[in-house]
């Protein structure tokens, strides 16, 4: 038995646009159309359909057991080929072989109907997915702890929090035992300890040797859970590989990279004073790297010619985040040249940044020289080289366990203290709680 | 460990008996869900069920029975009505509703994949429900009228299974057809209405000249109504050539059908 779980070669989607718009759509349209054809007049539409191909050429494989990310913009292809694998639709072109038991779930709550109940729903939905009424009875208090809903299990959903409806249609999903299971951004939803709970539920389900297809706009989610991912753009796959190698390529788009040098000394920036040759973002131990594990120390250097003796210049690094804001901008602090006249030569100014300091996501630092007192700038290049912070998910970071989005342009791990006592007797029944009840 | 070949289909589209099969408790939980969903919040409930029917044997009643005197095989013209009207009650909204059914299940059938065939089943078989009510009313009104059923009672549901048979064989290409022309929606309610009165539901078959009993047939719900109220009441047997014609032509729309459903249905996703 191979150990491929999709196998897709060649799959392509191709919509007609307007297909529905009212000329082409309507009986009456077809009808005369169908007149026209038969009368032996010219064909009622000499220009072709517009076509837009949504997926084109697409072919990658999943080994069974593998968590594989698939990313891209809005309008990448990536629904389509959700929507594909699931046969919800079908390609115009290419296959896709399938080898198990197969879930797709391109919403929470498929199949869930307002007016039912959530025991109703539970068995309505389970149904849909394809499950037996059996299989449904025999996980049914599982699917409803895991929900959360127990008290509102005979309560029409219509009545539920969006939470409770989400939790619940997850669950259903969840509970399915699927060999392959495909999400798409389900895990957007609900709150940041139910989001946990479901990355662990599916976390299980990779364990026991079932593949996760995730689709997903969360970098971090993508980077922290797949093995490998794939980008779409315009239907076609831009690149394939490791899922960080991926998110890299996603985010920078290819423009930003971890090194910038000149070799050129005439076409390097900077004037008379000093030019700037390169630009490096290195691990801890010196290797040139575009990722960087949250935990780990990091640096960043410059490396620059003085052409003037008797100087006094700083090196400057401004960090920014994707989205352009600034984090913070740090200058050369060395006290052994701080305040120093330089002769001239080859300088390497280095940057140590500690670990468990920036955020997740990529850094955008720009480099420069100046001279501080009075101000002036030798050279200044701003988005000169970036980097990508990855957390590996391994609950020892400022994250800890939360699974989801987590705002902030740093992330500092900071120590942390509590001092605890108990409550004085009568404290707790001003809060309106009686005293045994908070347990 | 099974293998799932998704690709383009061409050509011949299987059935898929097997998967349907499967699915059979989806059909189930379908029609539940309908029938647990569709009087809820409604004060009288399954009652609506009933009105509909009997509000209709009323107005028959007066009307063609009373005023116009259409002649009723000599049985009470109420239930020479209502024995009608009952088959063609589960054909009508079975047909309006299997229709309509594609679409109104389009939220599913773009958001996850099970045998299509289902929708259109589960629409129909849904109105037996209100069937089984409305036959438990003709026992007393048979009561009533001291009409004793005849061992023709055994092939009721036979007629009754015609009938769905037929209105699915019918919404099977309008439920598929709908989905990209949706004139279909309003042309079907026009057209139960037409089709009523090419059905013996108001007359007896008996009305319909000799020479053109044969043509008559090709109207499937002309032998299944005649049947009904013959199996029930046992006055007039029915034309057994133009019975015969009858299931022949719900043979071929279903055949035919269950076709150009599969064949259409891949499409049913991009144009919901």
């Amino acid at each position: 038995m191979s150990n491929t779980a999709v196998s897709v070669t060649g799959l392509s989607k191709c919509y007609r646009l307007g297909t529905t718009q009212a000329q082409d759509g309507s009986l009456a349209g077809a009808l005369t159309r169908g007149l026209r054809r038969l009368i032996g007049g010219q064909p009622a539409s000499s220009q072709p359909p517009d076509t837009l191909w949504a997926l084109r050429d697409v072919s990658f494989e999943i080994k069974k057991g593998e968590v594989f990310g698939v990313i891209g913009t809005n309008g990448s292809g990536k629904s389509t080929l959700l929507k594909i694998l699931s046969r919800v639709t079908e390609p115009t072109k290419g296959r896709a072989l399938i080898h198990g038991r197969f879930c797709g779930l391109l919403e929470v709550g498929t199949g869930f109907h307002p007016e039912l109940t959530g025991r109703d729903n539970v068995f309505m939905s389970g149904a849909i997915l394809g499950m037996k009424r059996q299989e449904i009875a025999r996980k049914f208090d599982e699917i409803v702890a895991f929900a959360e809903v127990e008290q509102f299990i005979d309560t029409p959903v219509k009545h539920y929090s969006s939470g409770m409806y989400v939790r619940l249609g997850f669950s259903v999903l969840a509970h399915m035992d699927p060999d392959i299971l495909i999400v798409d951004e389900v895990l957007a939803v609900g709150d940041v300890r139910f989001q946990k709970k479901c990355m662990g539920k599916m976390e299980d389900v990779g364990q026991h040797g079932r593949t996760v297809i995730l689709v997903s706009h969360d970098m971090s989610a993508i980077t922290r859970m797949c093995s490998r991912a794939i980008l779409l753009n315009k239907g076609e796959i831009l690149q394939a590989g490791p899922a960080h190698e991926v998110v890299n390529h996603y985010l920078h788009a290819g423009h930003i990279q971890p090194v910038v040098e000149w070799p050129d000394p005439i076409q390097a920036p900077g004037n008379d004073v000093a030019r700037l040759r390169a630009v490096r973002v290195k691990s801890e131990a010196g290797q040139v790297s575009d990722v960087i594990d949250i935990r780990k120390p990091m640096r960043v250097e410059i490396e620059y010619d003085i052409l003037k003796p008797g100087q006094m210049v700083v090196a400057q690094f401004g960090f920014n985040t994707e989205e352009d804001v600034i984090a913070f901008i740090v200058n050369d602090r060395d006290p052994v040249w701080y305040r120093r006249p330089r002769p001239v030569g080859r300088y390497v100014s280095t940057a140590w940044i500690p670990g468990n300091f920036l955020s997740e996501g990529t850094m955008v630092v720009g480099g420069g020289i100046f001279s501080e007192d009075p101000w002036h700038e030798h050279c200044d290049v701003p988005r000169a080289v970036g980097f990508r912070v990855v957390d590996p998910g391994t609950g020892d970071t400022a994250r800890g366990d939360v699974t989801g989005r987590w705002e902030g342009v740093v992330r500092p791990l900071l120590r942390w203290t509590t001092e605890h006592r108990s409550l004085e007797q009568g404290t707790t029944s001003q809060y309106g709680y009686d005293c045994s009840s908070l347990g | 460990m099974a293998v799932l070949v998704i690709e383009p289909r061409t050509g011949y589209v299987q059935v898929g008996w097997r998967e349907l099969w499967a699915a059979r408790e989806l059909l189930y939980f379908l029609a539940w869900r309908d029938l647990k969903t569709r009087y809820a919040q409604t004060a009288i409930g399954a009652g609506w069920a009933l009105m509909q029917p009997l509000l209709s044997t009323l107005i028959f009643t007066l009307v063609f029975g009373y005023l116009a005197k259409v002649p009723s095989d000599g049985l009470p013209y109420p239930i020479f009505a209502f024995a009608a009207i009952l088959p063609w009650s589960l054909f009508a909204r079975s047909l309006e509703r299997s229709t309509l059914s594609v679409v109104t299940e389009g939220g599913l059938i773009k958001k996850v994949y099970f045998p299509r065939l289902i929708i259109p089943i589960a629409a129909t078989f849904i109105n037996l429900v209100d069937f089984a009510v409305g036959l438990l009313i003709l026992i007393g009104m048979m009561a009533w009228y001291q009409q004793v059923p005849q061992w023709t009672v055994l092939l009721l549901p036979l007629f009754m299974s015609v009938a769905l048979l037929t209105a699915l064989s019918v919404s099977l290409w309008l439920s598929a057809l709908n989905v990209k022309y949706r004139d279909v929606a309003s042309v079907v309610p026009l057209m139960t209405q037409l089709w009523m009165f090419a059905s013996p539901v108001l007359y007896p078959a008996s009305l319909v000249p000799e020479s053109l009993r044969w043509y008559y047939g090709l109207n499937p719900m002309a032998g299944v109504i005649e049947g009904f109220r013959w199996a029930l009441l046992g006055k007039t047997a029915p034309d057994w050539a133009m019975v015969a014609v009858s299931l022949a032509v719900v043979a071929l729309l279903l055949i035919g059908g269950v076709m150009f459903f599969r064949r259409v249905e891949r499409t049913f996703a991009d144009l919901i």
